[in-house]
């Protein structure tokens, strides 16, 4: 199983398990992470499942579509550096013990 | 202390109870849902949900979500009656329960078809997870379908099937497909889309009767004499506000529940949200009734601020999205009371519209440019028109530096 950590905007650390093939913004949503309303359930149009990448196995990222960083880029909250949308990351074994800082909305 | 009580447990009435969580609220919070499923995505229904017979819904929480919020959710539960005087509900059971605050989030009901034949097996409507569960049983053996309504749901619901390779005939009353949800231009590259995909459209078309044997649904017969073989017929011809129970409630009612821009209706304990009801809308200045997400988390954001007694004006500019195959069509504002429309072609098509009203941007739609929808809506929140040029050319990075001229990256 992956295992992802989410940091939720108190602060509070939650460890969610993550489904093969299903998104990481699902597998927070699932695991009640705090922060993420995952408005339009993962088409990349409502940027609220805006995480930050920390630490653990970043090179198993996939890289950032043209959507995403449009979305991303016009969305109402600043953006940064290690910014993603959490819906358009699908989960894989490699990505066990990534963490990410839950922005959201 | 009774509490706050929603009724209703869709996208509005889940994010208010998670709203009024998140701000503090502590007191008794009861979500009713007659929906016998924990909370889920409605958008998904038409599409994903369809791919395989086993797709799970995609819940709008976590399961362990309203047990940990100390949210009292009843699924399967009817509510059929509200007291005003008593501040209380009545559940089909007989049981009651009293309330000092109440939230309507009753949604809509499909439209019903009116002709000889519409309950026959294999007519379908999509509203529900149990809609679609009912579609999705019969997929398998389905190998020509006819959609009544070339709406949205008939749309996104016209593409899935034919990329299931499903022959699929959509019928539509009027000239042209999505009625007046967006401009002559975009609805006509959309059809365009799906006629090129596979899917055969026929507008202006009228329905005389579905026809069948033994029960199920075997041919749509038109006006004008055509019988179209079809072992599914999905009824996408709108939908209906739910307003029964504001009326048991003596609440005021006019094309949805009647509430002012903080969600009250008049009644000062009652208070309702999302596509039920009929608000004030800050942008074009009258009163409407919206479907969609957006409006139905927006404004469950705002009940929750109004019944935190922080009332703010309702002020969210509406977006709406609708997947139709691989047509990726979004809308940022409202394109009401538009009096001259700017296009943006592309190879195939539109690939923006812009609407203006008074000389101003009012509203965009585009087509597979999520660019231009999500920095459309910044510029309409903050008031800037592109210069023409820049829309006929859909300019996205000359758009991009008015944006930034006036908020700093």
């Amino acid at each position: 199983m992956t295992k992802i950590v989410f940091i939720e905007p108190d602060g509070t650390q939650k460890t969610v398990e993550a489904l093969e093939g299903a998104s990481l913004m699902l597998a927070a949503t699932m695991g009640g992470v705090e922060g993420i309303a995952a408005e339009c359930g993962g088409n990349c149009v409502c940027a609220t499942c805006h995480c930050l990448v920390l630490e653990g196995p970043v090179e198993s990222l996939s890289e950032m579509g043209e959507d995403e960083k449009d979305t991303l880029e016009f969305s109402a909250e600043k953006i940064f550096e290690n910014s993603r949308l959490t819906c358009q990351l699908e989960a894989c074994p490699e990505m066990d013990g990534l963490v990410f800082k839950v922005v959201g909305k | 202390m009774a509490g706050i009580v929603i009724i209703g447990a869709g996208h509005a009435g889940t994010q208010a109870a998670a709203s009024l969580r998140e701000g503090g609220y502590a007191g008794a919070l009861t979500l009713v849902s007659a929906d016998h499923d924990l909370p889920y995505h409605k958008p998904p229904l038409s599409k994903s949900f369809m791919k395989t017979a086993d797709t799970p819904l995609q819940p709008l929480r976590g399961p362990s979500y309203f047990s940990d919020k100390n949210i009292d959710l009843r699924l399967g539960e009817t509510v059929t009656a509200v007291d005003a005087g008593a501040k209380s509900v009545a559940f089909a059971d007989g049981q009651t329960l009293a309330y000092d605050k109440l939230v309507l989030a009753l949604g809509t009901v499909a439209r019903q078809l009116d002709v000889p034949g519409a309950k026959l097996g294999g007519v379908v409507c999509l509203r529900t997870a149990d809609d679609a569960r009912r579609m999705r049983a019969r997929l398998s053996g389905v190998s020509s379908a006819v959609v009544i309504g070339g709406g949205f749901i008939g749309l996104e619901t016209a593409a899935m099937l034919n990329a299931r390779g499903i022959s699929v005939v959509v019928l539509e009353a009027a000239p042209e497909v999505l009625g007046r949800a967006v401009s002559a231009q975009t609805a006509a590259t959309v059809r365009e889309g799906l006629v090129a995909s596979g899917v055969t459209v026929h507008r202006g078309a009228t329905l005389e009767r579905i026809s069948g044997q033994g029960g199920q649904v075997q041919a749509v017969v038109t006006g004008d004499g055509q019988s179209i073989p079809a072992d599914l017929v999905i009824v996408g011809i709108g939908a209906i506000p739910v307003t029964d129970l504001a009326e048991t409630a003596g609440l005021a009612v006019e094309n949805g529940i009647l509430v002012d821009g903080a969600m009250r209706t008049n009644d000062p304990d009652i208070f309702a949200i999302g596509d039920c009801v009929s608000f004030p809308q800050a942008q074009i200045g009258q009163r409407v009734r919206l479907e969609s997400v957006q409006n139905a988390t927006d404004q469950a954001r705002a009940v929750a601020q109004t019944l935190k007694g922080k009332p703010e004006p309702f002020t969210a500019l509406p977006w709406f999205w609708s997947d139709i195959g691989e047509m990726k069509l979004q809308i940022a504002g409202l394109n009401h009371g538009a009096t001259r429309q700017i296009v943006c072609l592309g190879e195939t098509g539109v690939r923006a519209v812009f609407h203006m009203r008074d000389g101003a941007l009012a509203a965009v739609e585009t087509l597979n440019e999520p660019g231009i929808h999500m920095l459309s809506r910044r510029l309409l929140a903050l008031g800037i028109t592109p210069e023409e040029g820049q829309m006929t050319a859909g300019d996205l990075a000359g758009m991009k530096q008015l944006l930034r001229e006036r908020v700093p990256a």
